[in-house]
């Protein structure tokens, strides 16, 4: 690319994305079979593709793993605050929006640049979640889940269709550690509250305890490192968050 | 600047042309999924034999020498549309039966009465029944895996109609086959998304089954069947599966880890005299012969089956053999086995053919040579048998089959209606976007400009 050339979908002076260029709908159906592709199993997710100052070749000598997963990480504020918070720590967001996951891609791409060094730990992969959980995670990999202001779905034939169903949370289970926690907050007091009452009802989740919350760096991000959680702030908005821990079900 | 103008008249007349064809070829596949392949399964003493095409279900009474009359209170004594799942339960008290009717059937199989109707929301793919008899798994095309119980029910009791309740799910997707590990510690679901789940089977089934013990990853394409190889040596079974990837392979269920491929496409293309076909190896079912570590496969493009054999310690798989069908253009489209009789019984077949005389067809045909005292090889060569040498005889094909003798001709027509219908209902479409464009101008949320 010619320097004298400027690049429109680039801010001048941040060197970052614009957002206007990288327009997509708010919702995207998860029904749909899209034409992505999906790894094989766990063992084929290329890290050096994701994260290749860490892992300069396909060979995974490194031995550390993906543990934090921002499932639909919209245009991925949550990733970008968590990187510098948990710096030694792998994390992933996966959306399903095409051209929202290039936006993300070329955000994370221009702030390591900018930020030699850092934000190497941050990476997006354009996927559907609900579908292919197990191929990009294996058994207890993760150690936080985050799912933030999710599709609220509001047509109760469409309920099927949001991302914690009590189905899901089997799955979500299944990839979490014990100890593992999974975050979700909405502005949708229906939502938070389905969101609540399928994870209290679920065996393998309990709540966390008000010191738990209190003493937990991540949940303060909840409501204020995304866009979606700085908008619903601007409108003043309330939020209802649900953090629950993985744990071993009592039998 | 003459060129413009005319070249959209001609856009205009090729997007019109696609919109036809694409509405002329969605009805031509909904018809070719409406195909329903013949399905045979076999009691564990192989005191009788079913076989089920379209909504037709047919019993023989292996050792009385006589076809089994389906008796049915509620209603019909068979189902009103195509069968698409039967089996015996483990211990052979029980049989169910469910397909696109919507209704699941359980059968006892000393009366043959159906003991209890479930009713499904969905249509049913697949089904299994727990070691013990008391829960009746099925599973349908939306991914959901329900389970009823059937506690303590002899034929006897009037016909209960007890109420599903789901037990998990597979998020969206097909489920293509239900197994129950031997131990029933597990209960293994297979899917269109290429995956296989390892669910433990709680002691409250009711309740759902929450905890998955691992996820077998590793095929290329949808999920066939699945079957458990159980031998006294290996009590909690090893589980084997068959895919549209043409591979058969082998996994350990407990981490859920892959121990072998065999590549049984690419062998079976070797036997071709004609390669004039690709891309038609599709594992469409396999089965264990009891007590032994040998594996039968029925490939789409196959007369006959292909004979693997397990070597445990090494969890390796090998092909032993190739059955070959002569004088009949015979592609199995299920298998099934009993646990004493040493016999590998077959049926290739379909229902609703469109543009032929038949509508349905349906040939059963048996292999012998399968012996307890040789578990890992085989000591006599496995052989066909003929229609006179098989357990039940004329009496047992004139009611399984429906006739005695079947034109040629019908064969390869339902070979190939089969073929379809599981490409069109387990392959994901790949459209190249000029026509996927085309086929979002008929969603209904965006504004039609």
């Amino acid at each position: 690319m010619l320097e004298n050339k400027a690049n429109p979908t680039i801010n001048k002076s941040t060197g970052l994305p614009r957002k206007r260029f990288y327009r997509a709908r708010a919702h995207s159906n998860p029904l749909s079979d899209s034409h992505f592709p999906i790894p094989l199993s766990p063992s084929h997710v290329d890290y050096s593709l994701h994260y290749p100052q860490l892992f300069p070749s396909s060979d995974q000598i490194n031995g550390s793993k993906i543990q934090f997963a921002d499932i639909g990480c919209g245009f991925g504020g949550l990733l970008i605050s968590l990187s510098t918070l948990f710096p030694e720590t792998l994390m992933i967001g996966m959306e399903l929006r095409d051209k929202v996951t290039e936006y993300v891609k070329e955000r994370i791409s221009r702030l390591r640049v900018a930020n030699p060094g850092q934000y190497q730990n941050i990476s997006v992969v354009r996927t559907n979640s609900m579908k292919y959980i197990p191929n990009y995670f294996e058994k207890g990999q993760l150690s936080k889940m985050f799912f933030l202001f999710p599709d609220p779905h509001f047509k109760e034939k469409n309920h099927r269709r949001r991302v914690i169903s009590p189905h899901l949370l089997h799955e979500y289970a299944y990839v979490l550690q014990v100890g593992g926690i999974i975050y979700t907050i909405t502005d949708v007091e229906e939502l938070g509250e389905w969101m609540k009452s399928c994870l209290e009802n679920h065996p393998m989740f309990e709540a966390l305890s008000l010191e738990e919350l209190e003493a937990d760096p991540a949940v303060k991000l909840l409501s204020t490192a995304t866009e979606e959680g700085q908008k619903v702030a601007r409108n003043g908005g309330q939020t209802f968050q649900a953090v629950y821990r993985r744990i071993v079900p009592a039998s | 600047m003459e060129d413009p103008p005319i070249e959209e008249c001609e856009h205009d007349d090729i997007n019109k042309t696609e919109q036809d064809t694409q509405m002329e070829e969605s009805k031509q596949n909904n018809k070719d999924v409406e195909v329903a392949p013949a399905l045979i399964a076999v009691h564990p003493t192989q005191n009788s034999v079913a076989v089920s095409v379209g909504s037709d279900l047919r019993v023989f009474n292996v050792p009385e020498d006589c076809a089994v009359t389906l008796v049915d209170e509620s209603g019909g004594a068979s189902h009103n549309d195509s069968i698409r799942a039967i089996k015996y339960g483990a211990n052979g008290k029980l049989f169910v039966s469910a397909g696109d009717d919507k209704l699941v059937k359980v059968w006892s199989t000393e009366s043959w009465r159906c003991i209890s109707t479930v009713y499904s929301e969905k249509r049913v793919s697949a089904l299994a029944v727990s070691n013990d008899g008391l829960h009746v798994c099925f599973a349908d095309k939306f991914g959901v895996v329900w389970v009823v119980d059937l506690p303590g029910v002899d034929g006897s009791e009037a016909p209960l109609n007890r109420k599903a309740v789901p037990l998990l799910g597979h998020y969206c997707s097909i489920i293509t086959s239900l197994e129950f590990s031997p131990d029933g510690r597990f209960i293994v679901s297979a899917d269109r998304d290429f995956k296989i789940r390892v669910t433990v089977f709680p002691k409250k089934p009711l309740d759902g089954a929450h905890e998955i013990q691992s996820f077998c990853l590793g095929h290329k394409e949808f999920v066939s069947c699945l079957a458990f190889i159980c031998t006294p040596d290996y009590l909690q079974g090893i589980l084997v599966s068959g895919s549209g990837d043409s591979t058969v392979r082998m996994w350990d269920v407990i981490s859920g880890s892959l121990l072998d491929t065999c590549e049984v496409g690419a062998k079976a293309e070797q036997l071709k005299f004609d390669t004039s076909e690709a891309n038609c190896s599709t594992v469409t079912d396999i089965c264990t012969i009891p007590d032994c570590t040998l594996i039968a496969v029925a490939i789409q493009s196959l007369q006959g089956i292909m004979l693997l054999s397990c070597n445990l310690p090494s969890e390796t798989l090998s092909v032993v053999k190739v059955v070959s069908i002569v004088g009949e253009n015979f592609i199995p489209t299920s298998l099934g086995s009993s646990i004493s009789g040493g016999l590998l019984w077959m049926v290739t077949g379909a229902s609703k053919l469109s543009g032929s005389d038949h509508s349905s067809l349906s040939r059963v045909k048996v292999i012998s040579g399968f012996r307890k005292s040789s578990p890992d090889s085989l000591e006599q060569e496995p052989v066909v048998l003929g229609d006179c040498e098989i357990p039940g005889g004329a009496k047992l094909l004139e009611k399984l089959q429906g006739s005695i003798s079947i034109d040629e001709k019908v064969f390869l027509a339902a070979a190939e209606a089969v073929k379809t219908a599981m490409c069109n209902l387990l392959i994901k479409k790949q459209y190249s976007v000029e026509k996927r464009e085309c086929r979002k101008r008929t969603r209904n949320d965006k504004k039609m400009r």
